[in-house]
């Protein structure tokens, strides 16, 4: 895990540029990011940032206004409904609140990636969707429907139907908010081994620092709408950007506090608007 | 400025709607072919409504009974009753009553459906895992709605007949033989026929309206509300409205 799985000549998932605005409201504006194969990439930043919105640019569930997403060497948004199906192949997403369908089991939610996306016969099904449920601990409940599980465990079955069928690329959509302490470090844990064991690539979204500093070969801040600091754990521990040292340590006052209230359709577009706190604490990207 | 806020909003449920339907047709003949999907559909569109529907024909049958008879009695074509009541259920009332009904019973549950599956990103997580949204949500329930609805209306027929039958002969004194005769002596295949396929195009009128309004849901549990009630509402209108035009084509 510590060796840098980084290579600057491979791109796995490379970002130039991504604008989106949803109506008056710009929540891209010009990302810019690379992700190398097997690389654990963790995106923080405030909520309402834009994160759930670029993990849904990646795999192409939002279109961007401007700006490329490749994957592969793919363009994502240049894809027709057709190639999109087949693109998604190679992704797992989980999403925030699980996103289980409510009228299946979570045998069958967990099972409907493998029957959909791969070749498995039943018994292979069967045993993998166990394998799947017992990673995240839960046994026993495989013929309960969503409804009957609590947050932290829907949330944990959203996270064991992302990874069952074995996607060269996990999207994490803050899989550990609201999960007690001993069950996020598993789900680090999870996250850990699949990166080295499979070589898959992930991006994870998170507001939990300590998370983030465990699973994360690299951490990229988001902020109004830009990736503002970006490093390895180690090193963005130490960037010296107000931001950063304020969501790192989660202190109320701060550059990030006073730009929330301030941002209006029209301030804030301009590039040099962000600029008020400098940007001399924005590492370069390699 | 409120209306051309309107007519946008006109266009774009207009363009929506079309570019549903386009996709239905799309994906229809593509496996993987969800039989079991279309069946539970089925059950829930057709047997699930059967009571309402058949309640409400056998009103409507009885109301229109009592109606026909003392306006035809004032030219004492009481007579006449029995063909009156057969042709209004038939070609007409039947088809558009069972739509309205089935509209507010299964349209806004696709609605409701659609909606929650939207603002929790279920349908997200379908797309994610390779599964066109369209293809697994929508396909089963037009088409289930589409092939369950005529034969709703085909019960509601038969017993929105027997209504009018019980007014007229029990309550009215009716001869029954004679009753029955004229129930059939003007009916033609035609239109049972032209009623039918109304049915059928309220059906598929109505779930694909329900699942357009569930699948462009914004804004949580109030936005699923919105959308339950604008699947009833924009399909009532959308019924009655191509009834007429319907009826104007197979008259």
């Amino acid at each position: 895990m510590t060796e840098p799985s980084r290579k600057p000549d491979t791109v796995k998932i490379r970002i130039r540029d991504l604008r989106k605005a949803f109506g008056p409201k710009v929540v891209l504006d010009g990302v810019n990011v690379d992700v190398a194969p097997a690389e654990s990439l963790v995106v923080i930043g405030g909520s309402g940032t834009g994160k759930s919105v670029l993990l849904k640019h990646i795999i192409g569930l939002l279109r961007p206004d401007s700006g490329t997403v490749e994957v592969d060497g793919t363009a994502v948004e240049k894809l027709g409904n057709r190639e999109i199906t087949e693109f998604r192949r190679k992704f797992g997403m989980a999403f925030q609140e699980g996103a289980l369908f409510d009228s299946m089991t979570i045998w069958q939610n967990v099972a409907f990636p493998l029957q959909r996306l791969t070749k498995m016969s039943h018994g292979e099904i069967n045993d993998r969707v166990e394998e799947c449920l017992e990673m995240v601990r839960l046994e026993g409940v495989s013929d309960k429907l969503p409804s009957q599980l609590s947050g932290g465990m829907r949330r944990r079955v959203g996270f064991a139907r992302a990874v069952a069928h074995q996607p060269e690329i996990l999207l994490f959509d803050e899989p550990t908010t609201g999960l007690d302490p001993i069950t996020t470090a598993l789900i680090d844990e999870v996250i850990l081994d699949l990166s080295d064991r499979l070589k898959t690539t992930s991006i994870t979204i998170t507001h939990d620092m300590e998370s983030a500093f465990r699973i994360g070969d690299r951490i990229a801040m988001l902020n109004r709408g830009k990736i503002i600091a970006e490093a390895p754990p180690e090193e963005f521990k130490r960037l010296d950007d107000p931001r950063v040292q304020q969501f790192i340590h989660g202190r109320a006052e701060g550059p990030l506090s006073e730009d929330a209230p301030a941002r209006g359709p029209r301030d804030s577009r301009d590039e040099t608007a962000g600029s008020k706190v400098g940007e001399s604490g924005i590492p370069n990207r390699p | 400025m409120k209306l051309p806020g309107a007519v946008e909003r006109f266009f774009e449920q207009m363009g929506r709607f079309v570019e549903i339907v386009g996709r239905v047709f799309a994906w229809t003949p593509r496996p993987p072919y969800d039989w079991r999907e279309l069946f539970r559909q089925m059950v829930k569109v057709g047997v699930n409504s059967m009571p309402v529907v058949l309640l409400t024909a056998m009103f409507t049958g009885m109301v229109l009974a009592l109606q026909t008879f003392s306006v035809l009695s004032r030219f004492n074509a009481e007579s006449f009753v029995g063909s009156l009541v057969a042709l209004s259920m038939v070609r007409e009332l039947s088809a558009v009553l069972s739509g309205l009904i089935v509209a507010g019973r299964a349209g806004s549950a696709m609605g409701a459906e659609l909606g929650t599956m939207r603002v929790t990103e279920q349908i997200d997580a379908l797309e994610v895992m390779a599964t066109d949204p369209v293809h697994y949500l929508v396909v089963p329930r037009v088409w289930a709605s589409t092939l369950m609805l005529p034969l709703l209306v085909a019960l509601g027929n038969g017993v929105g007949i027997f209504g009018g039958y019980l007014v007229a002969v029990v309550l009215m004194g009716s001869n029954p033989v004679s009753y029955i005769n004229r129930t059939f002596q003007f009916m033609t295949s035609y239109d049972l026929f032209s009623g039918l396929i109304k049915a059928a195009a309220f059906g598929f009128l109505l779930a694909v309206i329900g699942c357009q309004q569930g699948f462009h849901t914004t804004g949580g549990a109030e936005g699923v509300g919105r959308s339950t009630t604008s699947a009833v509402v924009v399909a009532s209108i959308a019924i009655l409205i191509s009834d007429f035009f319907l009826t104007r084509l197979l008259f």
